[in-house]
C-alpha cells in the first residue's frame, strides 16, 4: 500500500508551510534595514585619487559614453596638472571600463548605491566630489587592494533573542544554506 | 432563556412599556452583534495577511500601528475616498445592490451564533436551517454583481460561483444533518450543550466534509475559482471600486469569520472549555479554525473547474450520504450515554471511506477521474 496516494502529498505540503511559520522572515525592510553590499560592487560615483592621477586620459578614451571630461595643462617637469576632472553620473552606465583601463590605479568604483539627486545638475561630479571621503569609499572592483578592509557581504535575518525586535547581521559565510536554513 | 430575554424581563419588571421593553434589547443586541462582528472582520483581515506573510517567509503588513494592526483601517479609508466607477453598460441597479446583498446576509449569520451560554441574539429553534438559508443568499449577490457589471470575466466568475455554491451546498447540508441527528435539535444553543464530546471527534468525516464545503462556500483557496486572478482578473468584482469593493471584501472575510464561528459551534463544542471564560474559549476556537483556512490557503494550489465539480459530486457528496447513513444507524443503535462508541466507530469508518475514495480519485495518473 503506497501512502503517497492517500492525501500524503497534501500532508507533506501542509507540514512544509507549517515549518515556514517558525523560520525567520526573509524580508529586508529596505530604508530601515540594509544589507552589507558585495565587496566588488560597481557602485555609483567613482572614487578618484588625485595624487596617483597623471592626467593621461586613458579613462576618457575607455569611456563608452564619452562621459569623463579631463582638462590638463603642462606643469613642471613636463607633468600634466589636472584642471578639471568631471563626469556626469546621470549618464554613467557603471561599466567599470575607466577603472579597468587606468594604468595608475587612480580610479575605483564607489561603494555607494543611493545616489539619487533632486537636481539634474547635482549628478555632475567634479574633482572635489570625486575625492575619497568618509562617505565616498572605493569598492574592491578591479582593485583587490581594498578587498581586505571592506566588511563581509551579509544577508539580514531576524535574531529573535531580544524580544524579536533586535536585528542582527549574519555574514553570508555563516548562514546555513538549503532547506531549514 | 437567553441573556437578552432576561434583560427584557427586567425591563418589563421595571415598568417600561411593552414596546420599549421589546425594542431596546433587540436594538442593543443588533448593534452589539454588528459592531463586534465588523471589528472582528477587520482584525481577521489583518490576522490573515500577517499569518499568510509568515507562512510565505514574509513579514506581512507591519507599518500602520503596532504590528500593522491599523493596516485594514488604512485600506478602508483609502477605499472610502476612491472614486466609485460604474461601467457605462452596467445594469446600474444590480450593480448598486449587489454589494449590499452580499454583505448583509453575512452579518445576519452572527445572529444565531452562541458566544457563550445564553449569549445569542436569536435563539431560533431552527438555527442551523437559518444559517444554511441565509448563507446561500450571497450567491445571488455575487451573480448580481457579475451580471450587473456586464463584464465577461465577471460573468464567467458568476457562473462558476453559482455552480460551485450549488454543488457544495449539498455535502454541507448532508453533513449538518448528522450533527442534528446526534444533537437531536436544530437550535445552536442545544447543539453546543449536547456536545459532551466535541462533534469533531464524534463525526470526523462529517466535520471534514463540512469544513471543505464551507471553504468552497466562502470562496477561499483552494476553491477560490471565482476570483482566480490568473484566469479572470478579479472575478465578479472586476468592475467594482471604492466602497462597493470594500463591501465585497468585508463580505468575503465576514463569511470566513461566520463559517469559522459556525464550525466552532457545531463541531468544536462552541464556548465550552475548562478554566478560561466561555467567550475567550469561543474566540480561541474561531481563530484556530480561521488560521487553519489561512494555512490551507498558504499551501494548496487552486483547483481546476472540472476538479472542483468532480470533488463535490464524486467525492464529498457520496461520502456525506454514506456518513449520514452510518450516523443515523449509530444514533438508532448506540445509546446516547455511550458517545465514545460512536467516536471509535466513526474514526474507523472515516479512515475506510477516505482510503476508498482517494483510491478512486487516483486513477488516471493523479487526474481527478473515476
Amino acid at each position: 500500500m503506497k501512502f503517497e496516494r492517500y492525501g500524503m502529498g497534501i500532508a507533506k505540503g501542509m507540514a512544509l508551510t507549517l515549518k515556514h511559520l517558525f523560520r525567520p522572515p526573509l524580508t529586508v525592510q529596505y530604508p530601515n534595514e540594509k544589507l552589507v553590499r558585495s565587496k566588488r560592487i560597481r557602485g555609483n560615483e567613482l572614487v578618484w585619487f588625485p595624487d596617483r592621477c597623471t592626467g593621461c586620459g586613458t579613462c576618457t578614451k575607455a569611456c563608452l559614453q564619452g562621459n569623463i571630461i579631463l582638462v590638463t595643462h603642462h606643469g613642471e617637469e613636463n607633468k600634466f596638472i589636472v584642471d578639471k576632472f568631471e563626469l556626469d553620473s546621470g549618464r554613467c552606465i557603471f561599466c567599470g571600463l575607466c577603472v579597468e583601463s587606468c594604468p595608475y590605479d587612480a580610479l575605483a568604483m564607489g561603494l555607494e548605491y543611493e545616489c539619487a539627486k533632486y537636481r539634474r545638475g547635482d549628478t555632475i561630479l567634479d574633482k572635489e566630489k570625486l575625492k575619497l571621503s568618509d562617505k565616498h569609499q572605493p569598492s574592491a572592483y578591479f582593485r583587490p587592494q581594498f578587498y581586505a578592509q571592506l566588511p563581509e557581504q551579509s544577508l539580514l535575518i531576524y535574531d529573535r533573542k531580544e524580544g524579536g525586535q533586535k536585528l542582527t547581521l549574519f555574514p553570508l559565510s555563516k548562514r546555513k544554506r538549503g532547506p531549514g536554513a | 432563556m437567553t441573556l437578552l430575554d432576561q434583560f427584557q424581563k427586567t425591563l418589563l419588571a421595571s415598568g417600561l412599556p411593552d414596546w420599549a421593553a421589546y425594542l431596546v434589547p433587540a436594538l442593543m443586541g443588533v448593534i452589539l452583534i454588528v459592531a463586534v462582528s465588523l471589528t472582528l472582520v477587520i482584525i481577521f483581515i489583518w490576522w490573515e495577511r500577517r499569518l499568510l506573510g509568515r507562512f510565505q517567509l514574509r513579514l506581512g503588513p507591519n507599518r500602520c500601528g503596532p504590528e500593522g494592526i491599523l493596516q485594514p483601517v488604512a485600506t478602508g479609508l483609502k477605499l472610502l475616498l476612491k472614486e466609485d466607477i460604474v461601467p457605462a453598460k452596467a445594469d446600474k441597479i444590480l450593480h448598486f445592490l449587489a454589494p449590499i446583498v452580499v454583505f448583509v446576509p453575512v452579518l445576519m449569520i452572527f445572529a444565531v451564533v452562541p458566544v457563550s451560554d445564553g449569549a445569542i441574539l436569536a435563539n431560533l429553534n431552527v438555527g442551523i436551517i437559518y444559517v444554511v438559508a441565509i448563507s446561500s443568499i450571497s450567491t445571488i449577490g455575487i451573480f448580481m454583481a457579475a451580471w450587473g457589471s456586464s463584464n465577461k470575466f465577471a460573468l464567467i466568475s458568476g457562473m462558476r460561483t453559482v455552480a460551485q455554491m450549488v454543488s457544495y451546498e449539498l455535502p454541507v447540508v448532508l453533513s449538518l444533518v448528522g450533527v442534528v441527528l446526534v444533537a437531536g435539535s436544530f437550535s445552536m444553543l442545544s447543539i453546543v450543550q449536547s456536545q459532551s464530546i466535541p462533534f469533531i471527534l464524534v463525526m470526523p468525516l462529517g466535520c471534514v466534509i463540512f469544513f471543505l464545503g464551507c471553504l468552497a462556500e466562502m470562496n477561499r483557496s483552494p476553491f477560490d475559482l471565482l476570483e482566480a486572478d490568473s484566469e479572470i482578473v478579479a472575478g465578479y468584482h472586476t468592475e467594482y471600486s471604492g466602497m462597493k469593493f470594500a463591501m465585497f471584501f468585508m463580505g468575503e472575510y465576514g463569511v470566513a469569520l461566520a463559517y469559522s464561528t459556525v464550525i466552532t459551534t457545531l463541531f468544536l463544542g462552541g464556548w465550552s472549555g475548562p478554566l478560561l471564560p466561555p467567550v475567550i474559549w469561543f474566540l480561541i476556537k474561531v481563530v484556530l479554525v480561521f488560521s487553519f483556512t489561512v494555512w490551507m490557503r498558504a499551501t494548496l494550489p487552486r483547483l481546476r473547474v472540472d476538479q472542483l465539480m468532480a470533488f463535490a459530486w464524486k467525492g464529498l457528496l457520496p461520502m456525506a450520504v454514506i456518513n449520514l447513513i452510518i450516523i443515523a444507524i449509530e444514533v438508532l443503535v448506540v445509546p446516547a450515554s455511550m458517545l465514545w462508541v460512536m467516536v471509535i466507530l466513526n474514526f474507523a469508518f472515516a479512515a475506510a471511506l477516505v482510503l476508498l475514495w482517494s483510491r478512486l480519485f487516483t486513477l488516471g495518473g493523479g487526474r481527478v477521474e473515476v
